[in-house]
């Protein structure tokens, strides 16, 4: 598995990666390895103690940055030295850009977005299940002959193992080799946007809101709720469109894709262009004082009553806890 | 400055049934239109060749009815469109998929830029645009959402990431995929319209593209599609009762059980 690190850090998925290789490795009774291409990278014997055998660490200031020729020639490498059966990486934005070159260049298959990986021990099969259409419908995806199997996985979907100290692996160190590996584009700077920094796609606690809440003011409600919870805050297109937060907040077909534990939607109707970013979320409260709004289908608790009650009410309790 | 876009025809509604008898997508009655994210790809196109002149070809696989897509791309003001269609091409996999856009591009040389949508409204997979940039040994951009600059074979764009914007430079020729924030697509013009009606969509197979036969379609796919289903709805839906201050307490009580605060 594709250990991603951004700045120097190892990135939250990859813990996820490490659990469910887990146990994908001890069912075919083989090892689970990580590929850690970086520079100056902490945290790297934590990948021991969260489940992998051997870590093949790749350190060069060249790769500090993550340019996407210099991983895709240096894994492909690695996979064609080691062969490894099944070869996993996270479904974020730097994993869906370059891991679909590592397989076309192997070439082997690859399946992207994965929530689900099992193992047909028989046929030693990597079962990889999908969402397409949005969500909609789920797909059981398999690679029969190529090797490596490859998917990417989306964040969130697996939880991570307690980390055990006294787990025992190897750190095998490569060079990195300059003159073999070259890039071809560059990166000539990086501008830290403070409003893209709200990250909902990987907040665990998101409180959304809609129309409902009718004007720019109140969303400072929401803004309460969620800092009361520690949450982000999400928004519909309708709210983002009436310029109440920015579109970074959005969340929908044309927004953003979330899968928190916790989601709330408060004043939102639950529109189709909605729910199709936010239903595979793990538990979801609508507050909504229409009865028949959609988004009580997708809803695991529902409270009717007008939201200009219910939130105060439920900052209140929630902080008193 | 010649552009090619690639754009793949989707249904226009994410909401499609599975036939319970033949574990397959119910396609009836439902409208198929050009992928959402391959408009903002072909308005990109057709704004660089308003700057810097030349020609922006369209290129689409899929069965014979696609090349309404491609219709309606020239109403939006492109030059050209291909229809790649051939039996041979159905059920391929992303990879297969790639490598036979791919040899229409090679076909299609010299192009200074492919332009893909980030990803489709269907498949969801975002990984045809990287792939072809591999098989035709280019450089590739993600996620642009602004082309600063074109000039003596360099691009400069800009392109989103998780936590800001990255500005990238490469080489030309290159292949980039586009998000939404790059441009807003235009409707289509009545001369559009008037072009779209008698733009002859020449139509490439397996002969005309040269290809093994087996290395396209599902014949030439690494993946397999074993199982179709649709995901389980397995909320509770419970809706509290009572007055307001009781179900804001039931609730605060539920998620406490569930873990979540």
């Amino acid at each position: 598995m594709f250990a991603e690190q951004r700045n120097g850090e190892i990135r939250g998925v990859v813990y996820e990666l490490l659990a469910r290789g887990r146990g994908l490795a001890d069912a075919l009774q083989t090892e689970l390895s990580a590929v850690c291409l970086g520079h100056e990278v902490g945290d790297v014997n934590n990948l021991i103690a969260h489940g992998a055998d051997k870590i093949y660490l790749v350190d060069s200031p060249e790769l500090a940055n993550n340019q996407e020729d210099l991983l895709t020639q240096q894994l492909v490498e690695l996979i064609q030295q080691h062969r490894p059966e099944i070869v996993l990486a996270g479904a974020t934005a730097l994993g869906r850009a370059f891991v679909p070159r590592v397989a076309a260049a192997l070439p082997t298959g690859l399946s992207a977005d994965c929530i689900s990986l099992d193992i047909d021990a028989e046929k030693r099969l990597l079962l990889q299940t999908k969402p397409t259409f949005g969500g909609n419908i789920m797909a059981v995806i398999t690679c029969p002959e190529a090797r490596p199997q490859m998917a990417t996985v989306r964040p969130h979907v697996f939880s991570r193992r307690e980390s055990d100290g006294s787990r025992k692996g190897e750190i095998i160190t490569v060079d990195f080799k300059r003159e073999r590996i070259t890039s071809r584009t560059k990166l000539i700077d990086f501008v830290e946007e403070i409003a893209e920094t709200v990250r909902i796609e990987e907040a665990d606690v998101i409180v959304a809101g809609g129309r409902g809440l009718e004007k720019a003011e109140n969303f400072e409600m929401l803004n309460e709720l969620a800092s009361v919870m520690g949450a982000a805050v999400g928004a519909t297109r309708a709210v983002v469109d009436e310029g109440w937060v920015a579109y970074s907040h959005q969340i929908g077909q044309t927004g953003k894709t979330v899968y928190p534990g916790l989601y709330i939607a408060v004043g939102i109707s639950g529109a189709l262009q909605h729910t199709v970013g936010m239903q595979t979320s793990e538990c979801i409260v609508a507050i909504n004082d229409d009865p028949n709004a959609p988004i009580f289908e997708v809803a695991t608790y529902g409270i009717v009553g007008d939201l200009f009650q219910v939130v105060p009410l439920l900052i209140e309790k929630l902080k008193k806890r | 400055m010649n552009v090619v876009v690639c754009l793949k025809q989707v249904p226009g509604t994410t909401q499609v049934k599975i036939d319970p008898e033949t574990n397959t997508l119910i396609r009836e009655g439902i409208e198929n239109i050009i992928n959402p994210f391959d408009t903002y790809a072909i308005e990109e196109g057709v704004r660089l060749r308003e700057r810097f002149g030349g020609k922006v070809t369209v290129i689409s696989m899929g069965p014979p009815q696609t090349e309404a897509a491609l219709k309606e791309a020239v109403s939006l003001g492109v030059d050209e469109g291909i229809l790649l269609s051939d039996p041979a091409f159905a059920g391929a996999d992303t990879w297969a998929t790639s490598r036979t856009l791919s040899m229409a591009l090679r076909k299609l040389e010299p192009y200074d830029l492919v332009i893909c949508g980030r990803q489709t409204l269907d498949g969801d997979t975002g990984q045809v645009g990287p792939q072809l940039a591999e098989m035709l040994c280019l450089p590739f951009v993600a996620y642009v959402s602004q082309i600063e600059e074109i000039a003596d074979g360099e691009m400069r764009a800009r392109r989103m990431v998780e936590d800001g914007y990255e500005i990238m430079g490469s080489p030309l020729p290159a292949v980039i995929t586009v998000v939404k924030e790059i441009n807003t697509p235009r409707l289509p013009s009545l001369r559009g319209i008037a072009r779209s009606k008698s733009a002859s969509i020449a139509v490439w197979g397996v002969k005309e593209l040269n290809i093994d036969p087996g290395k396209v379609g599902m014949a030439g796919s690494f993946t397999r599609v074993i199982r179709i289903f649709s995901p389980q709805q397995d909320r509770r839906g419970e809706i509290f009762q009572g007055d307001l201050e009781s179900q804001v307490d039931c609730l605060v009580g539920r998620l406490k059980d569930d873990g979540l605060v």
